[in-house]
């Protein structure tokens, strides 16, 4: 019985850091039907900010946190506007833009590697070559808004590849840990419970609480759920659908930096490579309690949480992923809209 | 339609235009030694000390004067990945046409390696594969060219059940192995090998993959078990935090490893007072007073400013093995380096004595370390 109720504790703050970064996907999907994949990068980023703010800038945990939330809000909407808004509504300048950054570095590259030049060279050659490019670009195509979600979601993937990398260039491909511990075990009936993971579970349920008041009972909540239903329909209204898009990033990648931070002093660990396991069960979270409804991230999160602590500590460790994607089959065949979902009929 | 081959066709002239300016380089007044090593990835810091071991041993084989053409190392990093590694032996062997390669550090790296590079007949040693196929085709036999500096799991999984069973006279173990590894899985089968022949239990074996971070699961559910060791085969970045959670859960028994435990990220992992009552097996331990060992942990030192570890030794033994080799062969032809290698014998390196067996692999000491507090606190040698 005790080892049960231990399984249930491990299970559950496990659990409450999917759910935590789950709602960042749940949220973004209800607004614009955007997988962002790169949502468990965030994350990662945040356990960065907050390790670099515990051990360089000799700041408290729940600073660090609040450190680390502002940090990815900010970086959240920088992706959106970067990348994934371009593609929704394109423009002959953002085109050049693309094109000149992206052929800049392109050619920079590889006339640095192949013609072997100095830097200032090869930037003079990226430079004339990429604004003809640029050029080019800009005076024979014709923007014209994407309808295909797919180009949003590869886009996502290359946010997600861009952040993975450029963090490993910057801090080193290394396993670090963390400078901070919330030392403290308590042991309730035979149970050990570390102070750790309480706060987990406490900071997860009330940034979970926070979300639903903004979402149910604010004006940009309000607008949020607008835009989400219809957006052409919002705009109508008077809803400025690009900056509530745009505060729907903020607050779910500040999620997701919260999360980083916990999970850096929970396990003592970080890497650049951290969100990818974390964003994909996070991914399953959300679907298996229905993605776009914010109770569903949270219940899913603690259901794919204890799954999985419990295949691997009553059958076998080697079994827990299959399992969680079984899991995932069964539903989406079962109930595609994911437990909490309502079946809604697409209007042709 | 037509603009679109324009574009096309632009982009194709610009491109042969930048490649084929490239300049070419005559080298034959140079011996190649080609560095393939995880320079990133999860295991980098094996990579990156052996690599660092390596090019001390260059730096040294140039200053000495033993040589009259000047030694280059010409390094790549494989990322931990078997299609990279084999994509960069390719590249050493055919383009760079290298005398011999250093490298890469784990088992599974260097059999991607070595089956590709024994093709092109270019000498490969790696300095810490430890996996027994690892040198093996798939009939069994020694590939010509592929050697190794280190000792194999075999050696190395039945020295620490030989220590469990008869030094600390444990008998009851738990297993925790990484499931995703040639290595973990080597030494967990020639450890429960020798263990039950030693009179031992192998009370559980739990698996975990190299991406878990969370392993409070599997060790409530061993928590429940009559055990007194627990064995880990795997490397520092999962042990650390295994170990870290263990203790947390009150699990105070001995934990004991293998080489992969040796290195400091263990230590900022699992906390230092976690470090207690903890023993690894390895290939060399600063603790030795050896002179040659201690005039190289100088060296190290004055290059790198920090201690070396096992892999920056195995890195310097594997580089200075070929170098003996290239000096014995009077030649940097590599089919004249693999024979010359193969007649080594009584090598004197900083992490023993090596003389390698019919397999290509060297047989030397295996050191048991103990850790308190985080420091390595004494070592002694046990036999496999």
């Amino acid at each position: 019985m005790t080892q049960f109720l231990q399984q249930i504790v491990n299970g559950l703050s496990i659990g409450s850091i999917y759910a935590l970064i789950a709602l960042g996907y749940t949220m973004v999907y209800g607004i614009i039907k955007l997988i962002n994949f790169a949502h468990g990068d965030i994350y990662m980023v945040g356990a960065f900010v907050g390790f670099i703010c515990i051990s360089t800038f000799k700041m408290s945990v729940l600073s660090a946190i609040l450190c680390a939330m502002v940090f990815c809000a900010l970086l959240g909407v920088a992706v959106e506007r970067l990348a994934y808004k371009p593609l929704r509504n394109p423009t002959k300048a953002g085109l050049f833009a693309t094109a000149l950054v992206m052929g800049f570095i392109l050619i920079y590259l590889v006339a640095k590697a192949t013609l072997e030049l100095d830097n200032l060279w090869a930037g003079v050659i990226a430079l004339v070559l990429s604004l003809a490019l640029g050029f080019f670009v800009y005076f024979t195509i014709t923007p014209k808004g994407n309808p295909n979600r797919i180009a949003a979601l590869i886009t996502a993937i290359g946010v997600s590849f861009f952040l993975e990398y450029a963090m490993m260039a910057i801090m080193g491909p290394n396993n670090r840990s963390y400078p901070a511990t919330l030392g403290g075990t308590a042991t309730l009936a035979g149970v050990q419970i570390t102070f750790a993971q309480i706060l987990i579970f406490i900071i997860t349920l009330a940034l979970m609480l926070i979300l639903t008041f903004i979402v149910q009972k604010t004006k940009i909540g309000r607008a949020m759920r607008a835009v989400s239903t219809d957006a052409d329909a919002a705009a109508l209204m008077g809803v400025n659908v690009d900056r509530t898009i745009s505060i729907t990033f903020a607050i779910g990648s500040s999620l997701a930096g919260a999360a980083g931070v916990l999970v850096g002093i929970y396990y003592n660990t970080l890497n650049p490579l951290m969100g990818m396991t974390y964003g994909l069960k996070a991914f399953i979270a959300a679907v298996f309690g229905g993605i776009g409804i914010i109770p569903g991230a949270m219940l899913g999160g603690f259901a794919i949480g204890i799954t999985e602590t419990m295949v691997a500590g009553y059958w076998s460790s080697l079994f827990k992923d299959a399992i969680v994607y079984i899991i995932l089959i069964v539903i989406l065949i079962l109930k595609p809209s994911g437990l909490l979902g309502k079946n809604v009929r697409e209007k042709v | 339609m037509k603009r679109f081959f324009l574009a096309a066709l632009a982009f194709l002239t610009l491109t042969l235009l930048l490649t084929g300016c490239k300049k070419e380089t005559a080298s034959d007044d140079k011996i190649k030694i080609g560095l393939n090593f995880e320079l990133s990835g999860d295991v980098a810091q094996y990579g990156i000390a052996e690599a660092e071991g390596a090019e001390l041993a260059i730096e040294q084989a140039n200053a000495s004067g033993n040589f009259d053409k000047e030694i280059v190392a010409i390094k790549y990093d494989n990322a931990y990945n078997a299609a990279e590694t084999s994509a960069i032996i390719t590249r050493l062997a055919t383009e760079d046409k290298v005398s011999g390669v250093i490298g890469p550090a784990v088992s599974g790296m260097a059999m991607a390696q070595y089956q590709a590079g024994n093709q092109y007949g270019v000498v490969m040693i790696s300095p810490s594969a430890t996996a027994d196929a690892a040198t093996l085709d798939a009939n069994g036999n020694a590939y010509d060219f592929a050697f190794r500096a280190c000792f194999i799991d075999s050696y190395q999984g039945a020295a620490a059940a030989n220590f469990v069973a008869r030094d600390m006279e444990k008998l009851k173990a738990v297993v925790i192995y990484d499931s995703g590894s040639d290595y973990a899985i080597g030494l967990y089968n020639t450890f429960s090998e020798k263990f039950t022949a030693l009179g031992g239990t192998i009370v559980a074996a739990e698996a975990y993959i190299d991406s878990d971070t969370d392993f409070s699961a599997i060790l409530t559910k061993i928590n429940g078990e009559d055990f007194d060791v627990i064995y880990i085969p795997g490397y520092y970045n999962q042990a650390g935090l295994i170990i870290k959670q263990a203790r947390e859960l009150g699990i105070m028994v001995p934990i004991v490893g293998p080489d992969g435990f040796d290195s400091p990220t263990l230590v900022d992992l699992a906390g230092a007072s976690n470090l207690n009552d903890v023993y690894f097996t390895t290939a060399y331990s600063n603790l030795s007073t050896d002179p040659d060992q201690a005039a190289f942990i100088e060296a190290y030192k004055a290059k790198y400013g920090k201690e070396p570890n096992m892999f920056a030794a195995l890195g310097y033994d594997a580089t200075n093995l070929l170098l003996a080799a290239i000096q014995q062969a009077g030649s940097s032809d590599p089919a004249a380096v693999q024979q010359a290698l193969l007649n080594i014998s009584g090598f004197k390196g900083v992490t023993g004595t090596i003389t390698f067996d019919e397999y290509h692999n060297p047989i030397k000491p295996v050191l048991m370390v103990k850790l308190v507090n985080g420091e390595q606190a004494e070592s002694i040698e046990v036999q496999p």
